[in-house]
C-alpha cells in the first residue's frame, strides 16, 4: 500500500479489496471506500474541471455538498450517470469512472484556455456582448457557448433500470442519522411510536463515523454507535433507511425521500429497482440534518489538494486515508485544529496552521506546541501555487496581504466554520434567524409540525447534539401520543471543544484577496464577481445569485451560500441578517427523473382504461385511438382495408341493417334523491321536472360563462333517480363539477351522486333491423314503437342479464343502447354478434360514429364546440328551459355579446367539388382570395366522406352562419381556395323519419 | 448608461473589473411622478422603458414590493411564440414577437433571444384537429406556423420518442420556427437599465398599501411602505398581486391565482435543440444555454397564492417528459420551484383602462406572460400615455367580461398555453 492509506483504522473492510478504474487507470480500494476516498488513497488529486474556466479541481469535501469532484460513472449500456459526486459514490468492484467537461484529457484540457480570458468573463459578461452582428447570436455565439457549457452529458441509450415508489405514514420521521438523529429516533421510538429514520449515507452515524476517538457513556463512540444501531434495528416500530435522502419537505408534513438501492452495487439486479421514492406523511418531523463546513475564500483556493478540514479528518478516521503528506491548515474556526492534530498524530507532517483570528484559545496553542505545529495567528493565505496539485501557499497577515511567506505543501485544509443545514427546514417554510456567534442562520419559527436538533440547529458539540436529539425525539413521541422517552442524558468524554467564530472572521480575507478567490467552486464564481455584481446594482441576494450564478450549480450552494452572503454584505455595507438568504428549493440533492417518474413509464404511464369489450375489439383487429385516458376502437379493418374503406363499410351497414358499437366509455353518473330533478334543473339548461319516469332527454351543460361544457342523455328511472351520461373525456370533470356544486353551492339539496361509469357496459345498436335483432332476447320490456318510443328508458333483461335499455340514437337510425353490468358486457356483446350474423351485423368504431352523427348534424362537444359556443350558436335553443329561474350559465347568456347576430353558428358545408374532403381545422373566409392576411369568419369542425350521400360533408362554425345558408364561402388552403356552399347542418333524414319507427 | 460591448468588457477587465457602474439607479422616491407603475417585473419595466422612449414620459416610478424581476419574470420557462389562434391574440403576441426581434441591440443588453423553434406535439386525433386549426389560422394571419409529420418532428427534435407503441404516440406536430426562448432575468435587468438610463425611477422594496383617490374618484397617487407618492396615472402590472391592488381601488376583478411549477435538470451538453410542448400530457421542455433542461408543468387544480406546488404534480410532469423523451430518465432534477399565475375567466390577459380614471391595468396573463413582455409593456405604455387602448389591446379590456366578448384561447387549446 502507498503512503496515503493508513495501515489500519477506518471503517473499511481491508480484506475486501475492490478494483476500479478512473480515466482508464486501474486502481484499488476497499469495501467501505467512496470513490473519492479510494482516489485519495491512490494519490489521485485531480478529478475534474470547473464549469467556466476549466480549472483543475480535486476533492473538496467528503459528502453530498461536493461541488468539484464530479465524474461520470459508467455502469454499462444505458447506465451512464453524469455529474456524480465522487464523494458519495460508494466503491464497488469494477467501478468505471471517467472525467467530464474536459478535452482532450483531464490533465491537458483545451478548455482551460478560457481561463486566459478570465477577467473578460466576469459576472454576467454574456449580457454585455455577443450582440454584434445581430444574426451571429443564434448562428455563432450561442452554439459555441452552448457547446462550452453543459458540464455533463445526457444519456444516449435507453435506461434499462426500473424505479419504484412507496407511501409511508409514521408518527415521527427523523431526517439524518448522526448523533442527534440517533438519539431522537431512540427516544421517539421508546414508547412505541412508529419512527422512520432516514440518512443519506451508506450507514447511520453521521459525524460519529469520523470521531471514533470520543467516548459516549463510557464506551468508544463506534461501540456506542453499534449498540444504538442494534437497539433501533431490534424495535419493530422503527424503520431505518440508509442511502436515503429526504429531498423535499412539502405541505402538511409530507416529505419526499429517495432510497438508492443499487448504485453502490454497480447495476441493479434484474427486476429490482435502482431507486425507490418514499412519499412520507409524518405526524412530526425531527430534522437532524447536521451542518456543512464552509470553505475559506482566498486567492487560488480551488487547486486540487485544497479541501475542507473536516473532510480531511473524515478521510483519515473513516476511510483510513491521509489526504496529503505535508498539509497546511488555514482556518477561522477551532474545528480545523482537530483535523490538524489527528493528522499529526497519524504521522502526517503538519507544520503550520494559519488562523485568521487574532486570538487563539490557549488549549489549542498548547496542544499545537506539543505536536510541533506552528500557529500563525491573524494570518491567511495570500495565494497558492501548483498546477494540477497545490504545491505551496503564501502565508500573510491581514496587514500585509501581498507577498507573504512561502510554505510548500501538498494539501491545504481549510475551515471557515460550519453552516447548519437548514434546507429542509426552509423548504417547510419555516423562518430563519441569524446567529452572530456562529455566523450562520438557524431555524426560528416553525410553520409545520417539526423540530430541529443538533448541528442543524446550531448546536455543534457532540454532547449537545446527543442530548438535544433525545429531547426532540422524546417531545415528538409525546406530541404524537406516546410515552416520551429520552429522559437520560448522554455523557461524552474526549470531545474536541469548540469556541465561536464569526462569519466576518472567516471571510475577512476576501476583501484583500485578489485574483481567483472562489466562492462557488463549480460555477467559478469569485469574490470579485460578487463584488462586481453589487457594484453594478445587484443588491438583493437573489439578484447577486442570479447575476453571478453563485449557488446555482449542481450543489445548489451548499458550501457557497454563506460566503456569498458574507461578501455581498461586506460590499453592501449591510449586516448579513439584512441581506438575507436566497430561497432553499427542493431537491436537497439532485434527484433522478427516473425515480420521480417511478412506475409511470411505458404502459404504466397514465394507465390505459379499457372497456369490458376491449379484448373483443383487439382480437378482431380494431385500430384504436386514445380518447382521454381510454382507448377506443376507431375502426375495424377487414382484409387489408384502409380507414376510409373500413369506415364506409361500417357506415353503410349501420344505415342499411345493423351496426354495433362499444359505448362503455361514456361517463355515467347516477343522481338520486328527492331533489335530484331540481339538482339537474340547476346544472343543465333543460327542464327535468316534467320529464316522465321512463323517458330520456338530451341534456346540455354550460359553464358559468354560458358556453357549452358537456352534453349527454339523461334517463329518469324513478321519480328521484336519474341515469346521467356524459362525454367520455368529460366524465371526471363533470362529476367533480357536480360534487363541487352539491357540496359548496347547494348543500340544501337532498341529492347524492354515484359514478357508475365502470358499473355498466354500454352496447350501442343502430340500424333498421335492431329491434328485430334484440326482440327475442329481451324480457320484461315491450319493444313496440308505441310502448317504447324514441328517447325512452326501460329496465328489464337481455339474455337473462339485467339491463337498462335506452332507446336513443347518435346515428339517426333506430337505436338502442344496451346497458348491462360490466361483468356481462363482453358476453352480451358476443351473443349479439352471433345473433346478428343473420342481419350481417357490423361492428363500427369511433370514426364511423363520427361520420354517422355528422350526417345528422349531431354535435360533439369539444369538436364542434371549443368552449366558446352558446346553445344558440349550435342551433340548440330548444334545449334551454326558458321558464326555469336559473341554471349554470344562464346569467352569462344574457350578456350583450352573446346575443349579437354575427356570432359563429353551426352550419353544414358542401364543397363545390363533392369528392374533396376538407381538412378539419381549415379556416373559412367570405372572400375568394388567397391573400394574406385574410379575414377568417369561421372554421371547419368536422369533415368526412359520406358513403351514404356519396359526397363529402362538413360541419363548420361560421359568423352569422345561418344567414349564409345557401350562399358560398371559401376555404383557402396552401395553393388552392376551395369554394363550398353553406347548408343546413343536417345532411340526412332531416325530418327524423328513420328514428321514429 | 455606459455602453456594453466586447471592447467595454475588455477595458473593464484590464482594470480588474473595478470600474463597473450600477445598471440601474437606486433613487429615493420623489413625492410625485407623472406615472407610477406598480410591479417591477418584465412587463412593468418594459412599460416604463417604452413610456420614456416612445412617449417622452420620463417622470415615471416603477414600484416593486420585493426585488425587481422577482415574480413570474424570474420563475417562468422562457418560452416565446406567437402562434395563437384568434386574430386578437395572434396580433397581440405577434406584436410582442416583433419587438423581441432586435430587442437585445435596441436596449444594449444580450437577452439571449434564441429563435430555436417551438414544437406543439399532437398525440390524438383531437390534437391534430386543434393544431391544424391553429396552423391554418396562423397562416392566414401571416404568422409562421407549419405542420410536421412525426418523422419531421423527430428530425427537428432528435430525443423525441415517435414510437407508435408509446402510450400517447406522436402523430404530428406544429412548428413555429420564429418561436424560441430568451434569458428571463436578463429581460428584467435589461429593461430596468434601459428605463433607468432614460430617467425612470425604479424603487425596490416599496410595497403599495393604498391607492389614493380624488374627489371625483380619480387616482391621485399611492400610499407605500416608503411613504405617499402622488401621480395622476397609476398602472398596475402585478400579476398575482393584482386582485389585492384592485381592491384598494374598490374594484373586484375576475382573476383567480393558481400555482404553476417548473424545474431544471443538472446541466448537460447540448441535447435538446428546440422547445417542445404537449398539451395532452401537460409538459413542456427546452434546454437553456447553460445546459439545464427547463421543464414546465401544468397549473395546479386549486386556487392558491402559494409559490410552491405539491410533489405529485411534479412527478406527473417528469413522467410525461420521460414518456416523450425516454432517454432522460437518468438525468437528475436539480431545482424545482413554483410561481403564482393570475388567470382570467377566458385565460386571456386584461390590458387597458379601468372604471377608475387614471388607473390602468395589465394582468391576467396566466401562464403566458413572459412571451408577451415587450409587447405588454409597449401597449400598456401607449394606453397610459394616450389614456386609451391601442387597437391591438382594445379587445383585451376588462369590460369584455360584462359584454361577453371573450377571447378564449385556452378553451381551444384545452390547457395552459
Amino acid at each position: 500500500m502507498n503512503s496515503f492509506r493508513t495501515e489500519q483504522g477506518g471503517r473499511l473492510c481491508r480484506d475486501r479489496p475492490l478494483g476500479f478504474t478512473f480515466e482508464g487507470r486501474t486502481l484499488q480500494g476497499f469495501k467501505g471506500d467512496t470513490l473519492a476516498s479510494a482516489l485519495l488513497a491512490n494519490g489521485v488529486c485531480l478529478v475534474g474541471r470547473s464549469y467556466k474556466y476549466h480549472r483543475p479541481r480535486g476533492i473538496m469535501s467528503a459528502g453530498s455538498e461536493e461541488a468539484s469532484a464530479l465524474v461520470g460513472i459508467d455502469r454499462g449500456e444505458g447506465r451512464f450517470d453524469t455529474s456524480t459526486r465522487a464523494t458519495t459514490q460508494e466503491l464497488f468492484e469494477g467501478l468505471k469512472a471517467v472525467s467530464q467537461h474536459c478535452w482532450p484529457s483531464l490533465r491537458f484540457d483545451a478548455g482551460a484556455l478560457a481561463g486566459l480570458g478570465g477577467p473578460v468573463m466576469s459576472a454576467g459578461f454574456y449580457y454585455k456582448t455577443f450582440m454584434w452582428p445581430e444574426s451571429f447570436w443564434e448562428r455563432v455565439y450561442e452554439p459555441v457557448l452552448r457547446k462550452l457549457a453543459g458540464l455533463g452529458r445526457a444519456p444516449v441509450a435507453t435506461d434499462p433500470d426500473i424505479y419504484s415508489s412507496r407511501y409511508a405514514h409514521c408518527d415521527v420521521l427523523v431526517v439524518g442519522g448522526g448523533p442527534a438523529g440517533l438519539t431522537a429516533a431512540l427516544a421517539a421510538s421508546e414508547g412505541g411510536a412508529k419512527v422512520i429514520l432516514a440518512d443519506e449515507q451508506s450507514e447511520i452515524g453521521g459525524d460519529l463515523l469520523s470521531t471514533p476517538e470520543v467516548q459516549i457513556d463510557g464506551q468508544p463512540a463506534w461501540n456506542w454507535l453499534k449498540s444504538t444501531a442494534q437497539t433501533l434495528a431490534s424495535r419493530d416500530n422503527v424503520t431505518i433507511l440508509t442511502r436515503t435522502t429526504a429531498f423535499g419537505y412539502y405541505q402538511q408534513n409530507f416529505l419526499g425521500l429517495v432510497e438508492r438501492l443499487s448504485d453502490h452495487l454497480g447495476a441493479a439486479r434484474p427486476g429490482s429497482p435502482r431507486e425507490r421514492l418514499w412519499r412520507v406523511r409524518a405526524r412530526r418531523v425531527v430534522l437532524a440534518t447536521g451542518s456543512i463546513e464552509r470553505p475559506l475564500v482566498f486567492s487560488g483556493n480551488d487547486r486540487p489538494g485544497i479541501m475542507l478540514a473536516g473532510a480531511a479528518k473524515t478521510y483519515l478516521k473513516r476511510y483510513g486515508v491521509r489526504v496529503g503528506q505535508r498539509p497546511v491548515v488555514v482556518t477561522a474556526h477551532d474545528s480545523a485544529y482537530a483535523s490538524a492534530f489527528e493528522l499529526a498524530e497519524a504521522g502526517v507532517e503538519v507544520r503550520t496552521i494559519l488562523d485568521q483570528r487574532a486570538h487563539i484559545p490557549a488549549h489549542l496553542s498548547k496542544r499545537a506546541d506539543r505536536l510541533g505545529i506552528e500557529i500563525l495567528a491573524g494570518h491567511t493565505i495570500a495565494r497558492t501555487c501548483g498546477h494540477l496539485r497545490v504545491s505551496a501557499v503564501y502565508a500573510a497577515s491581514f496587514d500585509a496581504i501581498k507577498g507573504g511567506r512561502k510554505i510548500s505543501c501538498d494539501c491545504v485544509l481549510m475551515s471557515g466554520g460550519w453552516t447548519p443545514s437548514v434546507h429542509l427546514f426552509s423548504q417547510s417554510r419555516g423562518t430563519l434567524k441569524w446567529r452572530e456567534d456562529i455566523g450562520a442562520y438557524v431555524p426560528d419559527v416553525y410553520t409545520q409540525n417539526a423540530v430541529s436538533a443538533g448541528a442543524c440547529d446550531g448546536d455543534f458539540l457532540l454532547s449537545e447534539a446527543l442530548n438535544r436529539g433525545a429531547e426532540a425525539g422524546g417531545l415528538a413521541a409525546g406530541a404524537t401520543g406516546f410515552e416520551p422517552g429520552g429522559q437520560n442524558r448522554f455523557g461524552v468524554a474526549g470531545e474536541f471543544p469548540l469556541s465561536a467564530a464569526s462569519l466576518e472572521e472567516s471571510t475577512h480575507a476576501t476583501a484583500a484577496a485578489r485574483g481567483k478567490a472562489f466562492v462557488d467552486f463549480q460555477h467559478d464564481v469569485t469574490a470579485g464577481d460578487i463584488e462586481q455584481a453589487v457594484c453594478e446594482g445587484f443588491h438583493s441576494i437573489e439578484h447577486v445569485k442570479r447575476y453571478t450564478t453563485t449557488g446555482m450549480a449542481t450543489d445548489q450552494g451548499k458550501t457557497s451560500n454563506l460566503n456569498s452572503l458574507a461578501i455581498a454584505s461586506e460590499a453592501l455595507g449591510r449586516g448579513a441578517p439584512e441581506v438575507g438568504l436566497t430561497t432553499f428549493r427542493p431537491p436537497y440533492t439532485p434527484t433522478s427523473f427516473g425515480v420521480l417518474a417511478g412506475h409511470s413509464r411505458g404502459k404504466l404511464f397514465e394507465v390505459t382504461r379499457k372497456s369490458p369489450i376491449d379484448s373483443w375489439a383487439e382480437e378482431n383487429g380494431a385500430v384504436f385511438e386514445p380518447v382521454g385516458l381510454w382507448r377506443r376502437a376507431r375502426y375495424f379493418p377487414r382484409d387489408g382495408e384502409d380507414m376510409h374503406r373500413a369506415v364506409s363499410r361500417e357506415c353503410k351497414a349501420t344505415r342499411t341493417s345493423i351496426g354495433i358499437s362499444d359505448a362503455s366509455t361514456l361517463g355515467k353518473i347516477e343522481v338520486v334523491g328527492p331533489d335530484a330533478a331540481e339538482f339537474l334543473n340547476r346544472l343543465y339548461t333543460n327542464t327535468w321536472t316534467k320529464l316522465g319516469v321512463g323517458r330520456c332527454r338530451y341534456g346540455l351543460m354550460l359553464g358559468e360563462d354560458g358556453f357549452i361544457h358537456d352534453d349527454g342523455v339523461v334517463g329518469r328511472l324513478a321519480e328521484g333517480r336519474f341515469h346521467v351520461t356524459t362525454t367520455t373525456g368529460g366524465a371526471a370533470g363533470v362529476f367533480a363539477k357536480m360534487e363541487d356544486y352539491r357540496q359548496t353551492e347547494w348543500p340544501d339539496l337532498d341529492v347524492w351522486l354515484t359514478s357508475i361509469s365502470e358499473q355498466w357496459a354500454v352496447i350501442a345498436l343502430n340500424g333498421p333491423n335492431v329491434r328485430k335483432l334484440i326482440a327475442p332476447f329481451i324480457e320484461g320490456i315491450d319493444l313496440s314503437k308505441e310502448a317504447f318510443p324514441h328517447m325512452a328508458i326501460r329496465e328489464g333483461k337481455i339474455f337473462g342479464v339485467p339491463t337498462r335499455l335506452f332507446r336513443v340514437s347518435f346515428t339517426g337510425e333506430l337505436g338502442f343502447e344496451v346497458n348491462v353490468p360490466s361483468a356481462y358486457g363482453l358476453a352480451v356483446w358476443q351473443r349479439l354478434m352471433e345473433a346478428g350474423a343473420e342481419y350481417d351485423i357490423v361492428p363500427y368504431g369511433t370514426e364511423a360514429l363520427h361520420v354517422l352523427r355528422a350526417e345528422k348534424g349531431y354535435i360533439i362537444v369539444g369538436q364542434e364546440t371549443d368552449g366558446t359556443q352558446t346553445p344558440h350558436d349550435m342551433g340548440m335553443d330548444w334545449a334551454i328551459g326558458r321558464k326555469k329561474p336559473d341554471f349554470i350559465g344562464r346569467r352569462s347568456l344574457g350578456r350583450p355579446d352573446m346575443l349579437v347576430p354575427n356570432r359563429k353558428q353551426l352550419v353544414g358545408l358542401l364543397t363545390t367539388d363533392p369528392a374533396y374532403v376538407l381538412e378539419e381545422g381549415a379556416q373559412v373566409t367570405a372572400e375568394n382570395t388567397s391573400a394574406v392576411p385574410a379575414r377568417m369568419i369561421g372554421h371547419v369542425t368536422s369533415s368526412y366522406w359520406s358513403e351514404t350521400l356519396q359526397r363529402s360533408i362538413a360541419l363548420a362554425v361560421v359568423e352569422a352562419g345561418r344567414k349564409r345558408i345557401g350562399g358560398e364561402v371559401y376555404i383557402p388552403m396552401p395553393g388552392t381556395v376551395y369554394p363550398a356552399r353553406v347548408a343546413e347542418p343536417v345532411f340526412y333524414d332531416p325530418n327524423g323519419e328513420r328514428l321514429n319507427v | 448608461m455606459s455602453h456594453f460591448s466586447f471592447p467595454s468588457l475588455l477595458a473593464k477587465a484590464m482594470g480588474a473589473n473595478k470600474g463597473w457602474t450600477r445598471q440601474w439607479a437606486k433613487p429615493q422616491p420623489k413625492s410625485r411622478y407623472d406615472v407610477i407603475i406598480v410591479g417591477a417585473g418584465g412587463h412593468g419595466l418594459a412599460c416604463a422603458y417604452y413610456l420614456a422612449k416612445e412617449h417622452g414620459i420620463t417622470n415615471v416610478a416603477v414600484l416593486e414590493k420585493g426585488w425587481l424581476g422577482g415574480g413570474n419574470t424570474a420563475r417562468n420557462t422562457t418560452v416565446i411564440r406567437s402562434n395563437y389562434l384568434y386574430d386578437e391574440s395572434a396580433r397581440l403576441y405577434e406584436h410582442a414577437l416583433g419587438l423581441w426581434e432586435g430587442l437585445s441591440r435596441e436596449i444594449n443588453y444580450n437577452l439571449m433571444f434564441s429563435q430555436r423553434g417551438v414544437l406543439g406535439l399532437a398525440h390524438t386525433v383531437h390534437d391534430v384537429q386543434i393544431l391544424k386549426r391553429h396552423i391554418h389560422a396562423n397562416r392566414l394571419n401571416g404568422i409562421d406556423s407549419e405542420w410536421l409529420t412525426p418523422e419531421q418532428a423527430k428530425a427537428f427534435c432528435p430525443p423525441l420518442n415517435i414510437s407508435a407503441c408509446a402510450r400517447y404516440p406522436i402523430v404530428g406536430a406544429s412548428l413555429q420556427r420564429r418561436g424560441g426562448v430568451a434569458r428571463h432575468d436578463g429581460v428584467a435587468w435589461g429593461f430596468a437599465r434601459a428605463a433607468s438610463a432614460r430617467g425612470v425611477h425604479i424603487i425596490e422594496n416599496c410595497a403599495v398599501t393604498a391607492i389614493n383617490r380624488g374627489a371625483g374618484g380619480e387616482v391621485t397617487g399611492v400610499e407605500t411602505t416608503r411613504g405617499t407618492i402622488g401621480a395622476q396615472k397609476v398602472a398596475l402590472s402585478a400579476a398575482a398581486g393584482t386582485s389585492g391592488l384592485m381592491e384598494m381601488a374598490g374594484l373586484k376583478i375576475p382573476i383567480e391565482c393558481f400555482t404553476l411549477q417548473a424545474l431544471v435538470s443538472e446541466p448537460v451538453a447540448p441535447v435538446f435543440p428546440c422547445v417542445a410542448m404537449s398539451n395532452t400530457v401537460h409538459a413542456y421542455i427546452s434546454q437553456s444555454d447553460k445546459g439545464e433542461l427547463v421543464i414546465g408543468a401544468g397549473t395546479e387544480q386549486y386556487f392558491s397564492y402559494s409559490q410552491r406546488g405539491p410533489l405529485h404534480s411534479l412527478e406527473h410532469t417528469i413522467a410525461a417528459v420521460c414518456e416523450m423523451f425516454p432517454l432522460f430518465t437518468r438525468l437528475r432534477m436539480l431545482r424545482n420551484w413554483g410561481g403564482s399565475v393570475d388567470v382570467t375567466p377566458d385565460r386571456s390577459p386584461i390590458l387597458g383602462l379601468t372604471p377608475v380614471p387614471g388607473l390602468y391595468l395589465n394582468a391576467g396573463w396566466g401562464t403566458g406572460g413572459f412571451k408577451a413582455t415587450p409587447g405588454a409593456g409597449h401597449l400598456l405604455a401607449f394606453t397610459v400615455a394616450q389614456n386609451r387602448p391601442h387597437t391591438i389591446n382594445a379587445p383585451f379590456s376588462l369590460k369584455r367580461f360584462q359584454t361577453g366578448r371573450l377571447i378564449d384561447e385556452a378553451a381551444a387549446a384545452a390547457v395552459a398555453h
